[in-house]
C-alpha cells in the first residue's frame, strides 16, 4: 500500500472529513503533506501523528511519558523494520519478535489502543494476508492482536479481512 | 530504571547526552553488557542501548530512549521534532552506519567514507541555513539536536569528515559539541580514542550492505514534483508575458578578452594535457569538456569569460618519446600538439586559446617567479645522489636505468621498482646498473638541486585557504586532498632536474639543469595567456576582479591547490589564485581502467571513427561525469541513454512540438490562452530552470543536465495529457486549446535549446535553426522562462534530431575497443534484473564458442582434467544464460549420448 493511500485510510479512521493531498518524494516514495500554515511535513509517522492531533485524538499518541515513548518506538519500528524488509527470513524474525512481545499485551502499549496499533496493522497487512493457517497459529499472539485491530471500528475499511481460525489445528506448533 | 550499554556502541552517545534531562525525576542505573548479549527478552537480536523501565517495559530504540528522557523533563512533542527523528531513523542511520563501517572496520578513508553520508549532511546544512535557526527545531536546543548530534558525533569529530562548505552544519555541530552533557557523553563513549573507540562494537555488527547500491548508481533519482505557491505561479506568468523585451542587449565580442572593472570576470583553465599521449575519454571529461560546459554556460550568462588550455610539453617523457620515434623533442611536441588540437576541435571545445608550454614567455615568467622566490629566501639547495651515464653525458632518470635487484637478484629490475619481487628500489642501490640507452655502466655522482621551501610558506598558504575556501565552490575531494596534505605537514620539494628539455634554471652552477615540470607546468596558464595578449597581467595579477575556475582530475589537485599557490604567494607579486578548484573523480572503462598499452578504451582520436556524433559523446560523458564519485563508461549504457533520454525523451518532445506548429498551424506559432494548468506548468519549468542555474553556478554539471531532461519530461507529459492532435479536429474551443498547448510546448523547446547549449552545442544550434529562435534569445539565458516564440512567429523546417543506436553497432564497437564483459559471473538476482537483450546475445555467443572448444578437445581426445575444466566453464556459462533469460535451470542429466 502506498504511503499516501495509507494516510488517507488513517484520515478516515480518525474521522477527518477533508481529505489531504499527498505527494511522494524520492525512490522510497516518502509521503509529503503540504500544510496550510507553515512548511510541509515529510514522513509517514510524522504526518500520521500530525493527523492525530488535527483530529483532537492526542490520546492515540499515548498519555504518559512512558506510553508516548513506546508509541514512537513502535512507529519507528514500523518504518525501519517492517517497511523495506520483504524477504521471508526478515519477516519471520519480525513476527517472532512481535509474537513474544505481545504475549502479555492486548495492544502495543499494553492496555491502550494507539496510533502504533493502527500503523503496524496497516504495515503488516500485506504479510499477514499471505500467512498459512499453520503460521497464523505459530504467531498466535500476533494473530490475536491483528484480528482484534482489524475489527476495531473504522480501522480496516476496504482492506481485506484476514480469517483466523478459532480452533487450533496444529496443537504442537508452539 | 536501568540503562544497558556496551563498549563502543554509538547509540550510547545521544542517550547519555539526553540522560541529564531526566535527572532528579527517576533513578538511573547503568550496566555495561557484552555487545552480543540479548538484553530485551522479546527480541531475537542483540540491541544496545536499551532502557528497562520500572514498569518492566523496554525501550530499545535509541531515539525513543532520548525522547523518554525529554518527556520526563516536561517537554512536549511537536511535528518538526518527529520529522527529524523519522528522518534520522530512515535516512541518516542507514547512510551513517555504512560510513562508520567503512571507516572503522574496513579502514577506508576520504570520499569512500564521506560519500554515503554527503547527501544527508547537506540536507541538515540546508535545513539549518534555510530556517536560519541555530537549532534543528527552533531557537533552543532540543531532542532532535541531541539525537542527530549523537548519531553524527563519532564521524564529524574528525574535522576531515565535516565538510567546510557546510557552514551551518559546522556551527551547529560545534555549538552542541561544546555543551557540557554532550562533552561528557563523548568522553565516556569515545574515551579520547576518536572514532576507533567504536571498533570493538562495530566489528561484531553485520556489514550494512543495502546502502552500497544507492551510492554507485548512474541512474537519475526520481523527480519530486515540488509544491508551488500562488506567488511563484504568478511571478512565472509575469516573466513569461514580458517575452523577448526583457532580454538585455548582447555583449559585444571582444578580442582579446580582458577583464572589465565592475563586471563578473571569469577565467577558466583546464588542466594542461601532457603532450606525448593521446587523451582518452576520462581525460576529456575530467578537464577540457567539463571546463567547456562551464565556459559556455558562463558566456550564456553574459559573464566576461576567458577559457584557456594548452599542451604541457617539457619533461623526461617527451625526451623518451622523441628517442622512440627518432625525432627531436620539439618535433614530437609539434606533432602531438596538432593531434590534441584536432581532437578538441572535433569535440567542439570552445577554447579562447589553446596554447603550449614551450614558448619564450614560459621561460620568462617561470624564471621571474623563481628569481622572486630565490631573493625572498624560499629556495633551498641540497645534494642528491644520482646515477650518471658518462657516455651519454647525462644523469639518468629512474626509467632509464636497469640492473640487478638488490633484494631478490632479479636481472632486469627497473630504477624505481623490481617487477619480480615488487619492492621499491632507490636507483643507486641497483647492482650492475646499466644505462638503458647505451648499455654502459653509469656511476653514482652527486648533483646539486634546488628545493622549494614549502614548510616556510605553509602559514601563508593556510591563511589564503582560510579566506578562499569558505563559501567557494571547491569540490569536496579537492578540499579533502589539500586538508590531508596540510595535516601531514609540507616538506621541501625538489624543483630541478638533470634534463635538457625544459625551462632553463637561471642560476650559476645550474646551467645544465631545467625546472621540474610540476613547478613550471602550472605557470603554463600564465604564459599561454601571455602569448594571447601582452596584457596578460590584467588576468593573472588581478585577484580582486578575476574569478579563477580551474578544472582537473583529482590527481592534479596538489599542484593547483598547494604548490602553485605557494610559489605565487612566495613570489609576492599579487597573482590571481584559484577561487574555485573543480576536481573530478576517475572515469573507468566498462569494468576496468583505460589502458593505452593494452588497447582498452576509447581514445580521443578514435571517437571520431565510431560514426557517433561529437554531441552524443559529449552528452553521455557529461551524463556520467565522475562528479562526487568514480563512474564508468559503458557501451550498453551509452546505447540506453541515447535511445531513452535523447531519442525518446528530449528529441521526441522537441520534434513533436515543432511538428505540431508545422502541421496544424502552417508553421506559425498559434495564439496561447493560458489556463491554470498551463500556468502551473510555466511555474514548474521556471523552477527547474532556476534549479539548473543554481547547479551550474556551483559547477554541478552532471546534475544540471538532469534538469534539462526533467523539463522535457514535463513537456512530453503535457502534450500527452492534452492531446493537441485530437483537439485540433474538435470544436473552436478545442482548437484554441490545441493552439495553446502547441505554443507553450514549442516555447519550452526553444528554452531547452538554450539550456542545452553548454552540453550539446551542435544540437542546440540545429534546434534553434529549426525553430528560428530569434538571435538574442539564442545567446542569453535568464533565470526566468520567457515567451521567446510569440504568436505569429514563423518556424523553419523541423526534422528529427537524434538517431537510434543499434545493438549490433554498439556490440561491434565494444569488441573493437576491447574490455567489456564482466569477468565475475553476476549473482542470480543481478542477472535477473539486468539482463538486457544484448547481454543475452553475448552470453549466447560465449556458450557457442565454449561449446566448440569442448567439442574440439573431446575430438582430440585431450587430457581428461582439461576437458572437465572446459566443460565446467561451459556449464557455468549456460547457467548464466538461463538466468539472464529468466528460464529455469536445466538439471544436469546423466550421461548423454553423443
Amino acid at each position: 500500500m502506498a504511503a499516501a493511500a495509507e494516510l488517507t485510510l488513517l484520515e478516515k479512521s480518525l474521522g477527518l472529513s477533508k481529505g489531504n493531498k499527498y505527494s511522494a518524494q524520492g525512490e522510497r516514495q516518502i509521503p509529503v503533506l503540504q500544510t496550510n500554515n507553515g512548511p510541509s511535513l515529510t514522513g509517514l509517522t510524522t504526518i500520521a501523528a500530525h493527523l492525530v492531533k488535527q483530529a483532537n485524538k492526542e490520546y492515540l499518541l499515548g498519555s504518559t511519558a512512558e506510553e508516548k515513548a513506546i508509541v514512537q518506538q513502535w512507529l519507528e519500528y514500523r518504518v525501519t523494520r517492517v517497511d523495506g524488509h520483504s524477504n521471508k527470513d526478515d519477516i519471520r524474525t519480525l513476527l517472532k519478535d512481535l509474537n513474544s512481545y505481545l504475549e502479555d499485551k492486548v495492544y502495543l502499549t499494553g492496555y491502550n489502543f494507539t496510533l502504533a496499533d493502527i500503523l503496524l496493522y496497516y504495515g503488516l497487512h500485506r504479510f499477514i494476508v499471505d500467512l498459512t493457517v499453520q503460521e497464523k497459529e505459530k504467531y498466535l499472539n500476533v494473530s490475536r492482536w491483528f484480528c482484534h485491530i482489524q475489527h476495531y471500528p473504522g480501522i480496516r475499511q476496504h482492506l481485506s479481512v484476514v480469517v483466523f481460525l478459532k480452533n487450533r489445528l496444529y496443537t504442537n506448533s508452539l | 530504571m536501568r540503562l544497558f550499554v556496551s563498549e563502543g556502541a554509538p547509540g550510547s552517545l545521544p542517550v547519555l547526552a539526553a540522560a541529564g534531562r531526566a535527572q532528579g525525576r527517576a533513578e538511573l542505573l547503568v550496566s555495561t553488557v557484552d555487545p552480543e548479549e540479548c538484553v530485551v527478552p522479546f527480541l531475537t537480536w542483540p540491541k544496545v542501548p536499551v532502557l528497562q523501565l520500572d514498569s518492566g517495559n523496554y525501550l530499545f530504540s535509541t531515539s525513543a530512549i532520548c525522547r523518554y528522557f525529554f518527556l520526563l523533563s516536561g517537554w512536549e512533542q511537536d511535528d518538526l521534532t518527529n520529522q527529524w527523528l523519522e528522518w534520522e531513523a530512515t535516512e541518516l542511520q542507514p547512510a551513517l552506519s555504512a560510513a562508520l563501517y567503512y571507516l572503522v572496520v574496513q579502514g577506508k578513508k576520504g570520499e569512500d567514507v564521506l560519500g554515503p553520508v554527503r547527501r544527508a549532511l547537506t540536507h541538515i546544512d540546508h535545513s539549518l541555513s534555510r530556517r536560519s535557526c541555530p537549532f534543528l527545531a527552533g531557537d533552543t536546543e532540543s531532542l532532535a539536536d541531541i539525537v542527530l548530534w549523537g548519531a553524527l558525533y563519532p564521524l564529524l569529530q574528525d574535522p576531515a569528515y565535516l565538510p567546510e562548505e557546510l557552514g551551518a552544519l559546522h556551527s551547529w555541530f560545534q555549538t552542541l559539541s561544546s555543551q557540557e552533557p554532550c562533552q561528557r557523553a563523548a568522553e565516556t563513549v569515545l574515551k579520547q580514542q576518536g572514532v576507533m573507540a567504536l571498533r570493538p562494537y562495530l566489528q561484531k555488527q553485520p556489514q550494512p550492505g543495502s546502502f552500497e547500491g544507492r551510492a554507485v548508481s548512474n541512474e537519475p533519482e526520481e523527480e519530486e514534483l515540488a509544491t508551488l505557491s500562488e506567488e511563484e505561479i504568478s511571478m512565472a506568468v509575469t516573466a513569461w508575458e514580458k517575452g523577448l523585451g526583457s532580454l538585455p542587449p548582447l555583449r559585444p565580442q571582444q578580442n582579446p578578452v580582458l577583464p572589465v572593472a565592475g563586471e563578473r570576470n571569469v577565467l577558466i583553465t583546464s588542466a594542461l594535457p601532457y603532450v606525448n599521449n593521446v587523451p582518452h575519454l576520462g581525460n576529456i571529461i575530467g578537464c577540457v569538456l567539463s571546463a567547456d560546459v562551464f565556459a559556455r554556460y558562463s558566456r550564456l550568462r553574459q559573464w566576461n569569460t576567458l577559457y584557456l588550455c594548452g599542451t604541457d610539453e617539457y619533461g623526461t617523457a617527451t625526451e623518451t618519446k622523441a628517442m622512440e620515434e627518432g625525432l627531436t623533442p620539439q618535433e614530437i611536441c609539434d606533432k602531438y600538439h596538432a593531434i590534441h588540437a584536432d581532437i578538441y576541435c572535433w569535440f567542439n571545445i570552445s577554447f579562447d586559446i589553446f596554447g603550449r608550454t614551450t614558448t619564450p614567455q614560459q621561460t620568462k615568467i617561470t624564471q621571474d617567479i623563481f628569481q622572486r622566490l630565490l631573493t625572498r629566501g624560499f629556495v633551498l639547495q641540497d645534494t642528491v645522489e644520482q646515477l650518471r651515464c658518462e657516455r651519454c653525458a647525462r644523469f639518468l632518470a629512474d626509467r632509464f636505468v636497469e640492473g640487478v635487484c638488490p633484494f631478490c637478484g632479479y636481472e632486469e629490475a627497473r630504477g624505481d621498482q623490481c617487477d619480480k619481487c615488487g619492492k621499491l628500489i632507490n636507483a643507486i642501490e641497483l647492482k650492475k646498473p646499466q644505462c638503458k640507452v647505451c648499455r654502459s655502466c653509469p656511476v653514482v655522482k652527486s648533483s646539486q638541486h634546488l628545493f622549494l621551501d614549502l614548510p616556510k610558506l605553509e602559514k601563508r598558504l593556510e591563511e589564503w585557504l582560510g579566506k578562499t575556501l569558505p563559501g567557494s565552490d571547491w569540490t569536496p575531494n579537492a578540499r579533502f586532498i589539500i586538508r590531508s596534505w596540510l595535516r601531514d605537514g609540507l616538506k621541501p620539494r625538489c624543483i630541478t632536474r638533470d634534463l635538457k628539455w625544459g625551462t632553463p634554471v637561471p642560476l650559476e652552477g645550474f646551467e645544465d639543469k631545467v625546472f621540474y615540470v610540476w613547478f613550471d607546468a602550472t605557470i603554463g596558464y600564465l604564459s599561454i595567456t601571455a602569448n594571447y595578449t601582452d596584457q596578460w597581467e590584467r588576468w593573472w595579477k588581478n585577484p580582486e576582479q578575476v574569478n579563477l575556475y580551474q578544472f582537473m582530475a583529482k590527481d592534479n589537485v596538489p599542484f593547483h591547490g598547494l604548490v602553485f599557490p605557494c610559489s605565487a604567494l612566495g613570489a609576492e607579486d599579487n597573482y590571481t589564485l584559484v577561487s574555485h578548484l573543480i576536481a573530478t573523480e576517475y572515469l573507468n572503462y566498462e569494468d576496468g581502467k583505460f589502458s593505452k598499452s593494452r588497447g582498452v578504451g576509447v581514445f580521443g582520436d578514435m571517437a571520431q571513427d565510431t560514426g557517433i556524433p561529437a554531441d552524443i559523446w559529449r552528452f553521455y560523458l557529461l551524463y556520467i561525469r565522475p562528479e562526487g564519485q568514480d563512474s564508468a563508461f559503458s557501451w550498453t549504457d551509452m546505447l540506453l541513454k541515447n535511445n531513452s533520454e535523447l531519442l525518446n525523451n528530449l528529441g521526441n518532445f522537441i520534434n513533436r512540438a515543432g511538428m505540431f506548429v508545422s502541421k496544424f498551424f502552417g508553421g506559425y506559432v498559434p495564439e496561447m490562452v493560458l489556463t491554470s494548468d498551463d500556468r502551473r506548468l510555466l511555474a514548474h519549468v521556471t523552477l527547474e530552470l532556476q534549479h539548473y542555474h543554481q547547479l551550474l553556478e556551483k559547477v554541478r554539471i552532471r546534475e544540471a543536465l538532469r534538469s534539462i531532461l526533467t523539463i522535457s519530461r514535463h513537456g512530453n507529459q503535457y502534450i500527452q495529457v492534452n492531446e493537441p492532435w485530437k483537439r485540433i479536429k474538435g470544436s473552436e474551443a478545442d482548437r484554441q486549446r490545441a493552439g495553446t498547448v502547441t505554443g507553450l510546448a514549442v516555447n519550452i523547446a526553444a528554452l531547452l535549446s538554450v539550456m542545452l547549449q553548454p552540453y550539446m552545442p551542435t544540437v542546440s544550434t540545429t534546434i534553434q535553426a529549426q525553430l528560428q529562435v530569434p538571435p538574442p534569445a539564442c545567446s542569453i539565458l535568464l533565470t526566468d522562462f520567457l515567451c521567446t516564440l510569440p504568436a505569429g512567429h514563423q518556424i523553419g523546417t523541423v526534422s528529427p534530431l537524434f538517431q537510434k543506436l543499434e545493438n549490433d553497432q554498439i556490440e561491434s564497437l565494444r569488441q573493437r575497443f576491447g574490455g567489456g564483459q564482466a569477468k565475475t559471473p553476476p549473482t542470480p538476482a543481478e542477472a535477473m534484473a539486468a539482463a538486457a537483450p544484448q547481454q543475452i546475445q553475448v552470453l549466447m555467443d560465449e556458450v557457442t564458442k565454449q561449446g566448440n572448444i569442448v567439442r574440439e578437445l573431446k575430438a582430440q581426445k585431450a587430457d581428461k582434467n582439461q576437458v572437465a575444466a572446459e566443460v565446467a566453464k561451459l556449464l557455468d556459462l549456460k547457467k548464466q544464460l538461463a538466468l539472464a533469460e529468466g528460464k529455469p535451470l536445466e538439471t544436469p542429466k546423466g550421461k548423454k549420448k553423443k
